[in-house]
């Protein structure tokens, strides 16, 4: 088998896997609504103040449930006893990573699509212009939560107390994209044009590139267990 | 062998604290305060060359599976957080005399507290993995991820800062540096680092007899 075909097998393999048991997607699309009338509640109702705070609610929304959908991702594989299955894949392992890295990435832009519509419904935001330079930073950001997400993630679900450490781990590497992030949509919301944040746009291209190539060559020494 | 490092390295402390205090000039408008600069500043370099260490480190373990090279990164971490925790505290120690605030969210300080954590995460990873062999590769990946991080940390939340609004307070430290607060602050750099040599040396050889011990 290629390599894009063994990695194709872990993310058509996940999918099914999801689909069918509809376990992580429906929680983690219903946690994040949930996020959003606790916004709602501890902010208050005060449209100037919520609308200073937004770009930093709407990455908020998408970092908690992240938190919540990555940590599940080997977890998963563990509980279910499959891990030995995926050490047994042929060839390279890093295929294995790309194929847990697309999944994850599969079901951020799921939750992203779900929270940026009721953000604009609920929070009375027009993204309209801004939406293709946001799809943007979203996509740069995304590949960047995930590609650390879906590393740390294999190295907790071995780790005891693994809920508490993997946020631990996470937050504190992740500073750069979330700051890079958050600036950008700030700026795309005030309706500034897209040159304005190319040097944040720089960083988050340069992020995700050291994230997934170190990713791509530590992986098999995480999949050991 | 690491008994002559540690009485070169106590030698090189105090001929950087007799420098700081009777060579280095008192400043102008700081008086005394400012002389904790000496320990202030090098205790950060120094805590870099220890992440430079861990990297190193850590990509030599993954290489060779070496025991020795995972010593020495987790050597260097702890003594590494333990140095930017001095640069930290006599940080703030400083700010709160010369800026009235112990803390505050200018894009130095932030960057570091910001490395400062994750090396944090990269101990705590070890400790919570029962199999040592197994929190060494992890600790590893975290080390690797963690020190190529701290290039992007220093642009990001120096862009945060001061493309948005500018220092509200002028930068500390000698206006004009003369000769003998860069010679001063020179002697601190290279006492401070062979302590900080030394100290990775002594947690070196108690980890491999730990590891004797528990083997």
């Amino acid at each position: 088998m290629t390599f894009v075909r063994r990695a194709w097998a872990v993310v058509w393999k996940d999918v099914l896997a999801e689909r069918r048991s509809k376990e992580t997607v429906n929680a983690v699309l219903f946690f994040s609504v949930l996020l959003l009338f606790v916004f709602e509640f501890t902010l208050g109702a005060d449209r100037d103040r919520l609308a200073s705070v937004l770009p930093g609610l709407l990455w908020l929304g998408v970092l908690l449930a992240a938190l919540l959908g990555l940590g599940r991702s080997f977890v998963l594989e563990r509980e279910n006893e499959c891990w030995e299955a995926l050490l047994l894949t042929p060839g390279d392992k890093s295929a294995v990573y790309v194929g847990k890295l697309a999944g994850n990435l599969l079901l951020m832009a799921l939750v992203e699509a779900v929270v940026l519509t009721l953000f604009t419904l609920f929070m009375n935001v027009d993204v309209g212009r801004a939406l293709p330079g946001l799809l943007l930073v979203l996509a740069l950001g995304t590949l960047g939560i995930a590609a650390v997400g879906t590393l740390f993630g294999a190295m907790t679900a071995h780790v005891r107390a693994r809920e508490l450490l993997f946020p631990v781990l996470l937050l504190p590497v992740l500073v750069p994209v979330l700051l890079a992030i958050v600036k950008s949509t700030e700026a795309l919301l005030a309706g500034e044009p897209l040159g304005v944040v190319s040097h944040w746009l720089k960083l988050l291209v340069a992020a995700d590139v050291i994230y997934v190539v170190v990713g791509l060559l530590t992986f098999d020494v995480l999949l050991e267990g | 062998m690491t008994r002559w490092l540690g009485v070169v390295a106590m030698l090189g402390v105090l001929a950087g604290l007799v420098m700081a205090f009777l060579v280095a000039p008192r400043e102008m408008t700081q008086g005394n305060v400012q002389r904790i600069m000496y320990v202030h500043v090098p205790a950060v370099w120094v805590a870099y060359l220890a992440f430079l260490v861990v990297l190193l480190g850590s990509v030599a373990y993954l290489w060779s599976r070496a025991p020795a090279a995972d010593r020495t990164a987790h050597a260097a971490a702890e003594v590494g957080v333990v140095f930017l925790g001095v640069n930290i505290a006599t940080g703030a120690i400083w700010g709160k005399p010369t800026w009235g605030t112990w803390w505050t969210w200018d894009a130095r300080l932030t960057s570091v507290a910001v490395v400062f954590v994750i090396f944090i995460g990269y101990l705590l990873v070890r400790q919570m993995t029962d199999d040592p062999e197994r929190g060494a590769r992890f600790a590893a990946v975290v080390g690797i991820v963690g020190a190529l991080n701290i290039p992007l940390v220093h642009f990001s939340v120096y862009w945060w800062r001061t493309l948005h609004q500018p220092p509200t307070f002028a930068k500390p430290g000698p206006a004009a540096a003369s000769s003998a607060i860069g010679a001063a602050l020179l002697v601190n750099f290279v006492g401070l680092l062979l302590l900080c040599a030394y100290f990775i040396a002594k947690r070196y050889d108690l980890l491999r007899a730990q590891q004797e011990a528990t083997a």
